[in-house]
């Protein structure tokens, strides 16, 4: 080690002043590991490479031995079993060889650092002329610098090509296309209240103050075609409250869109979609699992908290004449998440 | 021509040239051999992930084998009791079957989820690497350029994978999606209808889904790593500061042996690694949620991690903003924080080498890495998009946080909402004071080297600490960067009072210049050294000469004076 006062950096420059930057010093000297030095050593690590490298033979033997011997099985524990075995013999089979080699690269293979020049990644100048030649060469060659039409009418039509591909499949891809059915769902005048998923129907009276019933139309269950779509805009959330706790819901002057105390709203949040389905009984207030938007089931379900801007649309409800509780008609508005459209005729 | 000096005798070397006279490889051999690549921990994240790419894979032709893409209804009828006579699609139904029935298929699924969140996690480490240490510099811009692609293909890839089992988690997240989609001013709803092929959930998404996962996006990151890395080939990697590593030469190990040993070996690692989480952490098990179904949704559903961010948005975004314009509806409570947030994060991302070297004015090209706080600007820019970043992240788990802390949800959302706009410019502040400070720590160092705790009373009972200096080499690491200094431009008018065309342009690149580098601290120069020493050197004459032999104090006692010099600084 020497001192500051004799070493390189310090030396002055031609006129006495020393240089604007250091100097890079150059590499560290290579320094030999234990067992380039220790052939015990060597020998040890060595073994320990085997070793590794036997590991992985037996964890692939475990493996095959696990397919047959271990199979899933009717329980969770014997399914649980078969994954940890073929898993276990797999790591042990792949991390012999990955650890075994790199620890045999790491102590035994040579570690002397090599240098390599770099080059320009740009191309020299004299290379450049010659490629801006041949591309003027090429270009002339194609005789197309003087035929303006036939580029012109060229580009156009490669690219225009691609519409030969993209009508046919834009067209088919949306299927009709008729949007128009976000803002339908499939209750009905008289359609009747039924549980999710049993579809029984629902009578007034089986409802208790307080109750919370996941809810879908009559005859959902009965669909061959398109079921999970009338489903994923039709589910229901039914609530009973004390009727001196209802504040309000959406019905216009005039009507009723309750029936003593029970109110039903959309299940599908007006945010992004997810079904809303947490319902605290002490505050009335129903919770979106997926984003926390918070509505409010005694005040026409209007948002108190969270990114939902609108209120749940409310299902126009009543009882038939057997005391079951059936829809007014669809809901007044488009269920679920904003679109463009959703508030035009 | 083909006529050698001496043939070939041995089997291998007739087969070489039974090769090489069809294919000229041994010019391949020649350049490839024996090139040299620099060695670095961190030079590793990339390559996991490479190695959790082909992880997926493997593990992926195999699930394909047995996985049904259809969203047919179906009645479960297997091993797994509570699913039994279930209503359910095609493409679930093969799920179970791949869990509970073919062997192994519940280890190769678990593999192959697991194995796409490491790939997700190490794209995103190995970004941040290359970030901080300025890989992305001349010449490489383009290939952080493919690489960030490669990000956004990562997240199409785990997106369009995890909604293929159609489980009620997975089908919550495509009705999000929906959401989000519709949202979209214009054509949502046609959008939404292009998705789906027709209403949502239909019967297309799945198998379409399908082709996008198997076939599309990993066609194109395929693609995309072969240029990545042939991108990297061609530029030779870059190198870390240090001894006799310069700008023009590369230090490292030659491909053959040890550099291709260690690429083919740690794919065994990482792919070990992947199997032993899958053997012993039980990932997405789809059996427990059930099959797609509108209605029920569970409380405190995450999605896969790399999510979690746009999750954490929408959470964050108060309602009101969603407006009327006459009798259309934008639903700015959605588009905001599931694209315009995002689009920000990733613009930034994505921008910044071209960002990077407006203000930096610098034409040259860069091949040895910055030490990040060297560069405080930059550092402190990736610090803040990361904290940003992670506040969405825990956003995204707000309802767990709340139900394991017990706190309001209302007020952690509050608190996220004012930490996405203060948090990154904490994080930025306080950065980048971590990286001036660390920065003057360098220059203490050199100029007054290291504190030995060996205390030194002269004679006249003044006090000094004894300081160790630098080695060469110790030094040359804290020296070597160039100091970047706030662009100089012309004025606005020359000599003769005419206004110069360009000036403002030219004003704001140098406004610019000045955000990223006005606050800094320079490496010590010979020139300051020397002065140090000088100062040093009338401290040794003091030492030796006028106070007589020093007592000693404290540890150390002994060490040959000459590797020692007094500071000046304890006078």
């Amino acid at each position: 080690m020497s001192t500051p006062h004799d070493s390189q950096e310090l030396s002055v420059t031609g006129d006495g002043t020393p240089p604007a930057r250091f100097e890079n010093p150059g590499l560290h000297e290579h320094k030999p590991r234990q067992a380039d030095v220790d052939p015990r050593v060597a020998k040890r690590v060595e073994r320990q490479v085997l070793t590794l490298l036997t590991l992985s033979i037996l964890g692939t033997v475990a493996v095959v031995w696990a397919y047959f011997a271990l199979p899933p099985g009717e329980t969770v524990g014997s399914m649980r079993l078969s994954n940890l075995v073929l898993g276990l013999g797999l790591a042990v089979c792949l991390l012999g060889i990955g650890i075994g080699g790199n620890y045999y690269i790491k102590l035994l293979m040579s570690n002397r650092e090599y240098v390599e020049e770099r080059h320009p990644t740009a191309s020299s100048d004299e290379t450049r002329e010659i490629a801006v030649q041949m591309l003027k060469d090429g270009a002339e060659d194609s005789g197309l610098t003087r035929r303006g039409a036939i580029i012109g009418a060229g580009v156009t039509a490669l690219a225009l090509f691609p519409l030969s591909i993209l009508v046919p499949l834009i067209g088919n891809v949306g299927e009709d296309w008729n949007v128009r059915k976000f803002k339908h769902t499939m209750w009905k005048k008289g359609t009747r209240l039924a549980t999710d998923p049993t579809g029984r129907p629902i009578k007034a009276s089986d409802v208790t103050i307080g109750d919370v019933w996941h809810v879908i139309p009559e005859g959902l269950n009965d669909l061959h075609e398109g079921k999970l779509d009338e489903k994923a805009k039709a589910v229901v959330l039914l609530v009973r409250l004390d009727p001196r706790d209802l504040k309000s819901d959406q019905s216009p002057e005039g009507e009723t869109w309750s029936h003593d105390g029970i109110v039903a709203y959309s299940k599908i949040c007006t945010h992004v979609g997810c079904p809303v389905a947490l319902y605290e009984q002490q505050t009335h207030h129903l919770l979106c699992p997926c984003h926390q938007s918070t509505f409010d089931v005694a005040d026409s379900c209007k948002v108190v908290f969270g990114p939902a801007k609108r209120p749940l649309p409310q299902l126009p409800i009543t009882v038939d004449d057997e005391g079951y509780l059936v829809a007014q008609g669809d809901f007044a508005e488009p269920i679920g998440p904003s679109f463009w459209e959703r508030a035009t005729k | 021509m083909s006529e050698l000096k001496t043939p070939p005798t041995t089997r291998a070397g007739k087969a070489a040239d039974y090769l090489d006279q069809r294919t000229g490889v041994g010019n391949a051999v020649k350049f490839f051999a024996r090139k040299v690549f620099p060695d670095h921990w961190s030079f590793f994240l990339g390559e996991i992930a490479l190695y959790s790419f082909v992880t997926l894979l493997i593990s992926g032709v195999f699930l394909t084998l047995f996985f049904v893409p259809s969203m047919a209804e179906t009645h479960y009828e297997g091993p797994w009791p509570s699913m039994n006579g279930v209503e359910m699609s095609e493409a679930f139904a093969s799920t179970l079957r791949l869990s509970f029935e073919v062997r192994g298929g519940l280890l190769m699924r678990q593999i192959h989820h697991w194995a796409a969140l490491i790939f997700m996690a190490s794209i995103v480490v190995h970004m941040f690497r290359v970030f901080f240490t300025g890989a992305f510099r001349k010449p490489r811009e383009l290939n952080w350029l493919v690489g960030f692609v490669l990000l956004i293909l990562g997240l199409a890839a785990g997106f369009s994978g995890y909604s293929l089992p159609d489980d009620v988690l997975s089908g919550n997240g495509l009705r999000i999606t929906d959401g989000v989609v519709k949202a979209i001013p214009i054509i949502g709803s046609y959008m939404s209808y292009f998705v789906f092929g027709g209403e949502f959930p239909g019967t297309d998404l799945i198998p379409r889904l399908f082709t996008v996962h198997i076939l599309l996006v990993p066609g194109l990151i395929l693609a995309l790593i072969g240029l990545h890395l042939f991108l990297m080939v061609m530029h030779k990697h870059t190198q870390y500061p240090g001894s006799g590593r310069t700008n023009t030469n590369v230090v490292g190990y030659p491909a053959l042996p040890a550099y291709a040993g260690k690429l083919l070996f740690n794919l065994f690692v990482v792919f070990g690694v992947i199997a032993l989480m899958a053997a012993t952490m039980q990932i997405n098990p789809v059996w427990n949620y059930g099959p797609y179904d509108p209605s029920p949704v569970s409380a405190g559903a995450q999605p896969d991690w790399y999510m979690l961010f746009l999750e954490g948005s929408l959470r964050l975004m108060p309602g009101q903003t969603e407006i009327m314009l006459g009798s259309y509806t934008l639903s700015l409570n959605v588009l905001i924080p599931a694209m315009v947030v995002p689009g920000i994060l990733f613009t930034l991302l994505g921008a910044y080498p071209f960002i990077e070297s407006f203000a930096t004015g610098d034409k040259s090209e860069h091949h040895v890495l910055d030490r990040p706080r060297n560069r405080p600007f930059r550092t402190a820019f990736g610090v803040s998009l990361l904290v940003a970043f992670a506040i969405l992240v825990l956003a995204g788990s707000n309802d767990l946080i709340a139900t394991h802390f017990h706190l309001s949800i209302n007020d952690i959302t509050w608190v996220f909402r004012v930490l996405l706009f203060l948090g990154p410019w904490i994080a930025f502040v306080v950065t980048k004071r971590i990286c001036l400070g660390l920065q003057r720590k360098d220059r203490e160092l050199v100029l007054h080297g290291h504190e030995t705790g060996r205390i030194v009373r002269y004679a006249s009972g003044e006090y000094i600490e004894v300081h160790k200096p630098l080695d060469a080499h110790e030094r040359w690491l804290r020296v070597q960067h160039e100091p970047i200094r706030p662009l100089e431009i012309e004025p606005a008018e020359d000599s003769r009072g005419v206004r110069r065309k360009g000036y403002r342009a030219d004003r704001l690149r140098q406004r610019l210049s000045q955000v990223f580098y006005e606050d800094r601290v320079e490496p010590v120069t010979p020139a300051e050294l020397a002065a140090a020493h000088a100062a040093h050197g009338h401290d040794d004459h003091a030492l030796e000469g006028a106070h007589g032999a020093p007592a000693q104090v404290g540890a150390g006692v002994g060490a040959p004076a000459s590797e020692t010099a007094a500071d000046e600084r304890n006078h």
